[in-house]
């Protein structure tokens, strides 16, 4: 008997009784404007900066000011007119390793912790969310639920062959539980809500 | 690890009693979990529908167990269709066996990991260390205790137990860090630099699995460092290997439990990285090992089943007083605290039959449990499972038997017990014969009475 | 209504004052208690050290004793807990069932049955208040600091009728003493620390007085707190309630 007919069989012979999957929550819808505020005051709480815009263009303004000269740029956004434009899919990810500022579209956004969807749809390849030093998320206003539940609601996780949702930069503890920002992925991560 | 010098211990309360030779590392140690649980109870009361939340988990993993082969196949059939090889090993050395090949038929000679307490579980880095394979673990916690050559101290924070200083050396002996240096922020750049070297070059990443969706055949990874994901993005193949117990029926069943890990963990409301893989990229293999290891057995204990609804938070364990003060290594299995205590004898009763009693039965443990573990009532079956199974001392059972007979018997108790002369007598026998009163070695004896109550009573109340 | 009141064995053997604190207690506040005087211990040493198959004789003894009241009432939240949980008597069913749902702590049995709403009593001294665990998540007596539910303490109800008794705050409010039955020997230096830290922690809210509802958890601190010969003294709750101090 192979090993997946012996486990399968205990399994079953061991199972307690049969009890049903408990009903979806669901919780009374939060007002647009709240869940917005709400997710600027959680994404800053972790750590990441948040910056309100009217249009794309705006972010590239903000960008340019703030970032004079950045050598290395990848923009995914088309309208953000900031450093190198890509659409096109990336095929060995390794090509990032000194990657500055990756510009990234989020699909949703989630108030109750700052997460932001990120998924394969909008990303060249995968790996770019996380190698890059500085992240900035575009999110569009209507975009923004309240919670997890909802996020859930909104999306088909399995659609892409990978997504993930990106709270913040960043951040270890493991060192005597002191929090520094910048692990592993980006030390920076910036949320333009597009409204 | 393969040349580690790290012993085990066998004893939790001599591996305590070492651990608190340093008092200072201690009380550390203490308030650095106690301020995580502090964290944790912000966060959780800032959600009304928490204990709402805690339930739903704990009924959708009750629903998972009592339907958990369906849900298997289930899960296997999409994670195929996704493209995903699915490999079932039914102990820790077939899973060991399932990597080494994969890694082998590829050629490969080093690898990174990220954090997955099932791996510890089986020792894959002895293993695969033994077979010349260098494995590299990449979570910062865990690199830490990697490199001193020990387990993790602990599931969620794996160097809980090391001080800054420690870890400074550690990193000045193995990354070349200036001698004397502890700045947490400039050992965690240095360490963010040594791996970064370490994803860029491998050409396999190993992840844990947080949870796997039967209906879409897709895995979860959290993690707040982001090296799940720069492992399994940069490399050929990704293998994720996970316990069957972490099967959730649907996506959607995500929103409780994602909303409970990391506020159960650390207080935050999301870990940094909550990551769904589905399909391997097109350049990429993606391999699931699903296993087994006792938990079918553990599955059929009327009272213990529930242990397998866990989610590796270490909220418990943060929370244990004891935990906090014996430190992780004296649990001395994979996973340790109150969650480690009950899930260990399941593997081996003899070996593990101290951990059940490592506890004063405080409950702490079940009330923080975010799919409401009765972590403590388990501790207390398990306690008679193992004196019925005869797996604690004889001593200890003799000593037991006494007191039981004095105490049935009204008559032989007051002759005992006159003015508390066999309570006296029975609180250093409670200690395995020990020759020193283990009760007044730090404290004092209560003074004896004049009369129990019960003469106090038959002297000025009885009224017939 | 008749109250048998049972005064587990530690409290019979080492601390007869806390159980005729009880008595006195639940008599001036008119109820008719017997003290049956066959009775001997709950069972709970062996049962938490693994050995609940050897609590047979200890049980039948229990119910023997505790037949035919209308409550049974102790001094002692963690035995009431293992009565509760754990009575057993194959003999007499019913007799046992009866038993396990009307034991009460002293505390409950105060606010919830008799509905205390004022007592004649007086410390004029700092008090802290040991939340031992088995009352508090066993019999819920007060709530526990982990769950996210309303805060109430029935034990703090009553300490507050108590004329001028200043109840201090702690840090940690509901933190194992780290005593544990036999726990306290076989862990003795976790469960030694433990307790140290839970001293501490009343010491330096200023309390005078350490009070609360299980002697086995006061007499650990107590002993701890005559090792560091200070000055700090340990009542149990019943002799405060009980009490007129100056
Ligand atoms: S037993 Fe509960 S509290 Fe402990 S690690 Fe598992 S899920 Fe978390």
């Amino acid at each position: 008997m192979s090993s997946r007919e012996a486990i399968l069989n205990r399994v079953k012979t061991n199972k307690p009784a049969a009890v049903a999957l408990p009903q979806t929550l669901a919780f009374p819808p939060v007002p647009a404007d709240a869940c917005i505020e709400k997710f600027a005051r959680t994404v800053e709480a972790v750590g990441g900066t948040v910056v309100e815009v009217t249009n794309l263009a705006e972010i590239g303004a903000y960008l340019k000011k703030h970032y004079e000269s950045p050598e290395r740029v990848l923009n995914t956004v088309h309208g953000v007119g900031f450093g190198q434009e890509l659409s096109g899919p990336i095929e060995d990810g390794h090509v990032l390793a000194n990657l500055e500022i990756a510009v990234v579209t989020g699909s949703v956004g989630v108030a109750e912790n700052g997460a932001v969807w990120v998924s394969e749809e909008n990303l060249p390849t995968r790996v770019l969310p996380f190698i890059t030093e500085h992240l900035m998320l575009v999110v569009a206003a209507e975009n923004i639920v309240s919670n997890m539940h909802e996020a859930y609601v909104r999306l088909d996780v399995s659609a892409p062959g990978f997504g993930a949702f990106i709270s913040g930069p960043s951040r270890t503890a493991d060192i005597e539980q002191s929090l520094v920002i910048g692990a592993h992925g980006p030390k920076r991560a910036h949320v333009f809500i597009l409204k | 690890m393969s040349s580690s010098t790290y012993v085990a211990p066998t004893d939790h309360a001599k591996a305590a009693d070492k651990f608190m030779e340093d008092e200072e590392r201690v009380n550390w140690h203490d308030k650095a979990l106690w301020f995580i649980r502090q964290k944790r109870d912000v966060a959780s009361k800032q959600l009304p529908e928490w204990e709402l939340l805690r339930e739903t988990a704990s009924q959708i993993k009750q629903n998972v167990l009592s339907n958990l082969d369906t849900y298997l196949e289930e899960f296997e059939r999409h994670a195929k269709q996704n493209g995903i090889t699915v490999h079932w090993a039914a102990d820790a050395a077939e899973h060991n066996r399932i990597v080494l090949d994969i890694i082998k038929r590829h050629g490969i000679q080093k690898l990174v990991k990220s954090k997955s307490m099932l791996t510890e579980e089986c020792h894959l880095n002895d293993f695969l260390g033994d077979n010349g394979i260098d494995v590299v673990d990449t979570d910062l916690g865990e690199r830490v205790v990697q490199l001193a050559q020990e387990p993790p101290s602990h599931i969620v924070l794996p160097c809980i137990h090391k001080r800054k200083e420690e870890v400074g050396e550690l990193f000045h002996q193995h990354l070349g860090t200036e001698k004397g240096a502890s700045d947490p922020a400039y050992l965690t750049e240095a360490a963010r630099q040594h791996l970064r070297e370490k994803f860029l070059t491998s050409d396999l990443a190993i992840t844990g699995v947080n949870f796997a969706i039967a209906e879409t055949g897709g895995f979860v990874v959290c993690t707040n460092e982001g090296n799940a994901d720069m492992g399994a993005h940069l490399a050929k193949v990704h293998i994720a290997c996970m316990g069957i117990e972490k099967i959730i029926p649907k996506a959607e069943n995500l929103g409780v439990f994602l909303r409970l890990l990391a506020r159960s963990a650390t207080g935050q409301p999301i870990t940094t990285y909550s990551s769904h893989f589905h399909r391997p990229r097109p350049d990429q293999e993606m391999h699931i090992v699903l296993v087994d290891n006792g938990r079918s057995i553990q599955l059929g204990r009327k009272d213990f089943y529930n242990s397998l609804k866990c989610i590796r938070c270490g909220a418990c364990i943060n929370t244990c007083p004891v935990y906090r003060r014996s430190g992780g290594h004296s649990y001395h299995y994979a996973i340790s605290g109150p969650i480690g205590a009950i899930l260990a004898p399941n593997m081996d009763m003899k070996k593990n039959a101290d951990l059940p009693f490592a506890s004063t039965l405080c409950g702490s443990c079940s009330n923080v449990c975010p799919v409401k573990i009765d972590i403590h009532n388990q501790l207390y079956q398990w306690r008679q499972v193992l004196s019925d199974g005869g797996y604690v001392p004889k001593t200890k059972k003799i000593g037991m038997q006494a007191m039981a007979t004095v105490l049935s018997n009204p008559t032989i108790y007051r002759v005992a017990g006159k003015s508390g002369r066999f309570m006296m007598n029975l609180m250093p026998g409670l200690a395995n014969m020990k020759a020193v009163n283990p009760w007044a070695k730090q404290r004092e004896m209560p003074e004896p009475p004049k009369e129990s109550f019960r003469d106090w009573y038959l002297k000025n109340k009885k009224k017939s | 209504m008749k109250v048998g009141l049972f005064v587990p064995c530690y409290i019979d053997q080492f601390y007869p004052q806390v159980g005729i604190a009880t008595l006195q207690l639940l008599e001036k506040l008119g109820v008719d208690v017997e003290y049956p005087l066959q009775q001997t211990c709950c069972g709970q040493p062996m049962a938490n050290s693994g050995f609940s198959s050897m609590t047979g004789g200890c049980d039948a003894n229990f119910v023997r004793n505790f037949t035919g009241y209308d409550y049974i009432v102790a001094p002692s939240g963690s035995c009431v807990l293992h009565i509760k949980d754990h009575l057993h008597d194959d003999k007499n069913p019913e007799a046992a069932t009866h038993i396990r749902s009307h034991i009460y702590e002293l505390c409950e049995f105060l606010t919830d049955v008799l509905e205390v709403k004022a007592l004649d009593s007086k410390f004029p001294h700092k008090v802290g208040f040991h939340t031992s665990c088995h009352g508090q998540r066993g019999l819920h007596l007060s709530q526990m600091t982990e769950l996210n539910a309303p805060d109430f303490s029935k034990p703090g109800y009553l300490l507050n009728m108590v004329k001028d008794l200043e109840l201090i705050p702690l840090n940690r409010k509901d933190e194992c003493c780290g005593f544990g039955g036999t726990f306290c020997v076989t862990e003795e230096a976790v469960s030694v620390k433990m307790g140290r830290d839970r001293v501490q922690d009343h010491l330096e809210h200023g309390a005078e007085f350490i009070t609360g509802g299980d002697v086995s958890c006061l007499m650990h601190m107590e002993g701890i707190l005559k090792r560091q010969k200070s000055p700090v003294k340990v009542l149990h709750i019943a002799e405060i309630l009980n009490g007129q101090y100056e």
